[in-house]
């Protein structure tokens, strides 16, 4: 399946861009999505958490077709 | 209560306004700036960056949560994203309360929750025309930990 993850702050600058489409398996999990990013970013970014229809969600969390997926650096907000 | 993430000057008297009653005997204002400095260096000003539509559901539910907890309705907070200039005003949260101590302890944990929780960065702009992620310059920080004997 295709994901689209969005992208903010550093990793928008490292990629070149505001999303991402990823070619993922059907039983893929936001440490998949993780991994597939961090292969294409190259540079060295802040390790970030993964979130899934606005909410945070684990590592083992699995990734549904049609879900919006984001990666969230560490946030800096205030 | 309410909540929104703005891309226009945060009118702060506005939101006290908003957090007026008669019930209430104290009112907090407490307001972030962009500061001069930042770890030494002079700051021209901060873009913020924002994950909008998340942004806005997780300040509504820390307002939400902070109304509940210190039991008042009277609670408003607003981010403001973009381009700030140095000075300007990057977030405001009003708090009516009964009593001087929660509407103090309501303002806090606001603030408090946003810089845990809010998906919100900012990239600083500095007078030497640089520009840095504060989360990028975090881990810059720590790789140099890293390398320490």
């Amino acid at each position: 399946m295709t994901i689209r993850v969005l992208l903010f702050a550093s990793w928008a600058d490292a990629l070149g861009a505001r999303s991402v489409d990823l070619e993922l398996d059907d039983d893929a999990t936001a440490a998949d999505v993780l991994s597939a990013l961090d292969a294409r970013s190259g540079a060295q970014l802040p390790r970030p958490a993964l979130a899934v229809n606005r909410c945070i969600v684990p590592s083992h969390a699995r990734i549904a077709r049609g879900d919006e997926v984001a990666i969230i650096p560490p946030v800096a907000g205030g | 209560m309410r909540s929104a993430i703005v891309t226009r000057p945060i009118d702060t008297a506005a939101l006290l306004g908003e957090v007026a009653a008669p019930a209430n005997g104290a009112t907090v204002l407490f307001t972030g700036a962009v500061r001069e400095l930042s770890d030494g260096r002079a700051v021209s000003g901060i873009d913020y960056d924002a994950y909008e539509t998340m942004a806005a559901e997780e300040l509504a539910r820390i307002v939400s949560e902070t109304a509940q907890r210190y039991d008042t309705e009277h609670v408003v907070a607003e981010h403001r994203i973009g381009s700030l200039q140095l000075g300007e005003i990057s977030v405001a949260i009003a708090v009516g309360h009964r009593h001087r101590g929660p509407a103090f302890d309501a303002a806090r944990h606001v603030i408090e929750e946003i810089k845990l929780r809010l998906p919100i960065w900012k990239q600083e702009l500095f007078t030497d025309g640089t520009r840095a992620w504060v989360d990028a310059r975090a881990t810059a920080h720590a790789n140099v930990d890293e390398q320490l004997p």
